[in-house]
């Protein structure tokens, strides 16, 4: 488990980093958090001639709570999210989200901004950001773009990002929804078998908003519109739950792992969406 | 320096012998990370040794190419088959009796084969070295399935094919197939079958007991280190047994005995995986001696999981017959054993399927059969004990799965089916149907003290009203109570009938005392973790009379060590434990000449009290052994040499045979398959207790183990051979977080023939605790119609299950 050699740089802006990216091409990569990245490496499953640490540039990180919107730079670790109070305020399920990753020690170092980037259908933060419409903010050549992470994922490791691109941030609107993220998992540390990420917001004793996102159960997160659109306009009867859970069955489409079957893997997506979406209405 | 003040207690204090809880001298190192491994070593001019591995699990190898690996800076030298087989090294023998490929000799048969060898400077070159050799591989067929294996025309050892006049027979005798290895078998077959043909009841269940591996924290490796001027070489390794290795070095390398020096450094776990002896070992030795200076050589987790010593594999069919009101008449179980495509099993000469034998289990049942086929396959060697004594959590799984499969046939409560059969205290010592004496036992009171702690009936009453809940709609959780008794067979042993290539399995202790009365114990043991520092000088504390904080105790280097065949199969407190009390004894035997001397008076005069010896009659009148300890080695007494020192080589009269019984209580969603173990009850009898905290220690990590197989940790291949689980992404280790609470107790019933009467502990639970956990995960769906189902109990096998069941509507 040793990885090829590489070429190590440590710049300390964005300028300093977008000139490796273009000298380099698609040979040099940055480096977050380097709990994805570097066990890739180690499994010389990803060559990376040239790794550009992130660390000293300024500007990447922090947590901004604005009114309507929350603004979290990409080196922000999970950790930070875990502990800040404010965010815990205004988007609580960030929290819920990320007590589920790996394990304390994995947290301390992993980003946001390497969790969302990193496009490995594993990874919990996307299906998140999409249940939410965050949007992330790309620095290129070009300047500055933004995109939806509803449409920045494009298959297993496939991402709107370009090569040249850094991904400085992310924009999440407040929502004042009830939530919850549930997930299972074989252990500490792992991946979800299945996980789910539902916002509901309630009046009156009906649901008049709810979005639904699914994680591990495809090539790429699944946000299920029809699945939250089932739920609107009812008080979550059976009914309405079951055709909330009969639309997501059928945006997703899991693979056999040694997690199990897709049978078993539809059939708990199934049970944690149910038992998401009662949390999510119990907070709502 | 007299101590009249003192109370006796006060002494027995003061010395932290037996039973007391002394805390482990080695933490000290161990939780400030400044412990010793093997990959601390950094010697002058090291070079590192890393392979190139077959990707394919059955492979015939075209050609081998190393100079773009050459070519790569720091590579030093590139090692092939070719280049072994002159010395004669290409194969080396295994403990099983076979031989095994040190480099892939033409062909591959197993996923991660060392193929060749790359010597560089450093990790970073060696690893780019292997990425660099070129090998072209002819796919063959690939045997994952040991029934499929003995019914192919493919053959995976070309090398055991003979000359064509019939097959050779193998180290166990005829074979039967050319991927067949031994048959062997203890009891009466043909008693066996007649019973079970007249029996009133009879259950029928095929246990599986899936492969899986010890996966110590510490991989496997070791630091080769050939000094051409003088001829020796010294090996330091995560060896488990030192004396051993370093006689299979000299026998396969020619170099003698003594010009060879093996020393086990700290060891980060062994549980088994560090018995056996690896073509790393044998590799970084020749890279050695032809470079000439010292090459270090660690596997890596993938490494250690795909290629060095698996355990278990084993397809067990097992009948068990009883009259209609529960009393067990007969047992049979013929084994299919998938050993991988070399024999390299871990086990005593005469017994290919280790202690198997013992699976007759806590139960007195008259007549029984165990017969076992070996088989060759495409998957890792090893076949190494796990935690256990050789095969015995094989053994104690598959009884106590039958006992449970039998009990549902009865329509019977399963721990009134265990009550009436268990051997009954006055039976001991009890001959086994299958060949074993069992010293000692008290069953019946062990299992009542745990049935009464966890309120057994009460917890059936709780089950059986979840299951009225269940069914209507009340609860999606359904409530297991998984019981097992266990009894185990440790501390190999007789060397009349125990032997490791031909190396009786004795164990030793040597003692010298300083003449300030201080001591240093030597054994040819070595703690991988249990402890030995700690508990062994509890042993001789009590034995000789000085405190347990005066005496330093040596393991792991073979040339101050005295001959020892290691640790393992729970056998350091059974062997070298007794090895300790007797070298002791000849300690005190020889102060007690000396205090007598000193006292004035007759030998017969004196007698030992905790840390001194007393005169008879006038115990006012004493000598320390303090005191006894510094006139040995200053006053000149007829008839008696200066200096205290003393060495046993102990040979066991019999095993010894701990014993326990552990209640587990889960809970089980059925719709996601997701276990929560709500109650873990342990209650071990291990004989005498040296230390109760060690004990505990061992049992909450023999029990996290155990937990570990039961509920997930498998090796699992695909058809291709290609192994699934080879990181610890999808290999289960628990953590904290999966581990339940343990409650542990105990009973003492002493071994009567070891001379501290204590039985040896560490594997205990691990043997206990697997058929614990899935007895629970059987039970809670026994209600429903379940008789048995295979571990590992993940979540999605636990699903299926259910789904089975109906129980998903
Ligand atoms: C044992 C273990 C268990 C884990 N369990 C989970 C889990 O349960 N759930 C989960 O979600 N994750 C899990 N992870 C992954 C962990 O959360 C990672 O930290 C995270 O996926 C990546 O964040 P990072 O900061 O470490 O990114 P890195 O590893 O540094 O980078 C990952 C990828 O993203 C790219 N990247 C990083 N930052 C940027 C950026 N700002 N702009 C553009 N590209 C960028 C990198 O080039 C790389 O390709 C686990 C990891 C481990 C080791």
């Amino acid at each position: 488990m040793i990885p090829a050699a590489f070429e190590y740089h440590r710049p300390t802006d964005m300028a300093g980093v977008l000139a490796v990216l273009e000298e380099h091409g698609d040979d040099a990569r940055v480096l977050a958090g380097g709990h994805s990245l570097i066990p890739m490496m180690k499994l010389r499953m990803a060559e990376v001639p040239h790794l550009i640490d992130l660390q000293d540039v300024s500007g990447l990180g922090g947590i901004d709570v604005r009114t309507g919107e929350v603004h979290i730079g990409a080196m922000t670790t999970q950790t930070e999210i875990i502990e800040n109070a404010e965010l815990a305020q205004v988007c609580p399920i960030l929290k819920e989200a990320a007590l589920q990753i790996a394990d304390p020690q994995v947290r301390y170092m992993g980003t946001v901004g390497g969790n969302v980037a990193n496009g490995d259908p594993g990874n919990d933060m996307p299906g998140l950001m999409q249940c939410l419409d965050a949007t992330f903010e790309l620095v290129g050549p070009d300047g500055t773009r933004e995109v939806k992470a509803r449409d920045f994922y494009e298959a297993a490791y496939m991402t709107d990002r370009e090569d040249d691109e850094v991904l400085t941030k992310v924009v999440i609107p407040a929502h004042g929804a009830g939530y919850a993220y549930e997930k299972q998992k074989r252990k500490i540390g792992d991946y979800a078998t299945a996980a789910a990420a539902v916002t509901i917001v309630s009046d009156m004793g009906k649901c008049v908003q709810a979005s639904i996102a699914m994680t591990n159960l495809s090539d790429t997160p699944v946000w299920s519109e029809a699945a939250g659109a089932a739920l609107v306009g009812t008080s979550l009867d059976d009914a309405a739950v079951d055709a909330a859970v009969s639309a997501m069955l059928g945006d997703i489409d899991p693979t056999q792992d040694n997690r199990g079957p897709i049978e078993f893997k539809k059939h708990a997506a199934a049970v944690i969406l149910r038992r998401a979406i009662a949390r999510a209405w119990s907070r709502a | 320096m007299k101590d009249e003040v003192t109370t006796r207690e006060d002494r027995v204090e003061a010395l932290g012998g037996m039973g007391c809880k002394r805390k482990r001298v080695e933490d000290a190192r161990f939780t400030q990370g400044k412990g010793n491994y093997v990959d601390d070593l950094k010697l002058p001019g090291m070079l590192f040794g890393d392979f190139v591995r077959s990707p394919y699990a059955h492979a015939r190898i075209k050609s081998i190419n190393i100079d773009k690996a050459m070519a790569v800076d720091g590579v030093v030298a590139v090692l092939t088959a070719a280049d072994l087989e002159p010395l004669g090294l290409h194969w080396m023998p295994t403990l099983a009796g076979d031989k095994q490929m040190v480099l892939a000799d033409g062909k591959v048969l197993f996923q991660g084969q060392e193929v060749a060898y790359v010597v560089a400077k450093d990790r970073y070159a060696a690893a780019d070295g292997v990425e660099l050799v070129e090998v072209e591989y002819e796919e063959l067929e690939v045997l994952t399935d040991p029934f499929a294996a003995l019914e192919s025309d493919v053959v995976l050892r070309e090398d055991l094919q003979g000359d064509g006049n019939g097959l050779p027979d193998g180290a166990h005798g005829p074979r039967k197939h050319h991927n067949h290895i031994f048959y062997w078998e203890a009891g009466d077959k043909e008693a066996t079958e007649q019973v079970l043909e007249e029996a009133e009841v009879v259950a029928e269940e095929t246990v599986y007991y899936h492969r899986t591996h010890p996966c110590p924290l510490e991989t496997c490796g070791c630091v080769a280190s050939m000094d051409k001027v003088n001829g020796k070489l010294t090996l330091w390794g995560t060896f488990q047994a030192p004396h051993a290795i370093r006689t299979v070095v000299s026998l396969i390398s020619g170099i003698e005995e003594h010009n060879i020096r093996v020393i086990s450094p700290d060891i980060g776990g062994g549980f088994g995986n560090k018995v056996g002896a690896y073509p790393g070992y044998v590799c970084s030795v020749v890279a050695s001696i032809v470079t000439g200076v010292p090459v270090k050589w660690i596997e890596d987790r993938m490494e250690n999981l795909m290629t060095t010593a698996f355990a278990r594999d084993y397809w067990m069919d097992g009948k068990i017959s009883a009259t209609k009101d529960g009393k067990i008449t007969g047992l049979w179980c013929h084994t299919t054993a998938d050993h991988g495509g070399f024999d390299a099993c871990a086990d005593p000469t005469k017994f290919p399927a280790g202690f198997m034998n013992i699976c007759t289990g806590s139960y007195d049942i008259p007549v029984a059969y165990l017969g076992v086929d070996g088989v060759y396959t495409n998957k890792a060697p090893g076949g190494v004990s796990y935690r256990c004594s050789f095969r015995v959590t094989e053994a104690v799984y598959f009884i106590e799965r039958m006992i449970e499969v039998l009990a549902i046939k009865l329509n019977m409560d399963a721990s009134e089916l265990r009550k009436i059969n268990f051997i009954k205290k006055e039976q001991f010592p009890y001959k086994a149907a299958l060949g074993w004496e069992y010293d000692s036992g008290d069953y019946h009171t062990a299992w009542d003290k745990a049935m009464k702690a966890v309120d057994y009936d009460g917890l059936r009453a709780e089950q059986a009203q979840r299951v009225e809940d269940f069914k209507a709609g009340k609860t999606r959780k359904l409530m297991g109570i998984g019981l097992t008794h266990f009894t185990e067979i440790v501390g190999a042993g007789p060397v009349k009938n125990c032997d490791i290539l031909g190396l009786g399995m004795f164990d030793s202790c040597e003692i010298r005392i300083h003449p300030t009365g201080s001591a240093i114990a030597r054994l040819g043991t070595i703690s991988q973790g249990q402890g030995h520092a700690t508990t062994f000088a509890q042993i001789l504390a009590t034995e000789i009379g000085l405190p347990a904080d005066s005496i330093t105790i040596e393991e792991g280097d073979t040339d101050t060590a005295p001959y020892g065949l290691g640790t393992y199969g729970s056998r350091s407190t059974p062997v070298a434990g007794a090895a300790t009390a007797m070298a002791g004894r000849k300690i005190r035997a020889k102060a007690q000449m000396i205090a007598a001397y000193l006292l004035e008076v007759h030998d017969d005069d004196v007698e030992f009290d905790v840390d001194r010896f007393v005169v008879k009659g006038a115990r006012e009148k004493f000598k320390t052994m303090k005191e006894i300890a510094f006139a040995a080695y200053n006053q000149a007494i007829p008839g008696i040499e200066p200096g205290l020192e003393a060495v046993s080589y102990y040979d066991p009269p019999n095993m010894t045979y701990p014993f326990g019984a552990y209640v587990c209580v889960m809970d089980i969603d059925v719709d996601t398959g997701v276990t929560d173990i709500r109650r873990f009850y342990a209650l071990d009898d291990c004989g005498t207790r040296i230390n109760p905290m060690i004990i505990e220690g061992q049992v909450h990590g023999g029990l996290t183990e155990a937990l570990a197989v039961a509920l997930g940790q498998e090796i699992a291949y695909d058809e291709m051979g290609n192994v699934k689980t080879g990181t610890l992404m999808d290999f289960f280790l628990p953590t904290a977080w999966e581990v339940p609470n343990y409650e542990t107790d105990y009973t003492v019933t002493p071994s009567p023939h070891h001379p501290i009467g204590a039985k040896g502990v560490g594997e205990s639970p691990h043997v206990g605790g697997v058929p614990c956990f899935s007895n629970a995960v059987n039970d809670a769906f026994r209600a429903f119609g379940l008789t048995h189902t295979h571990m590992p109990h993940d979540h999605w096998r636990i699903w299926k299950t259910a789904n089975e069941l109906g129980l998903h509507g």
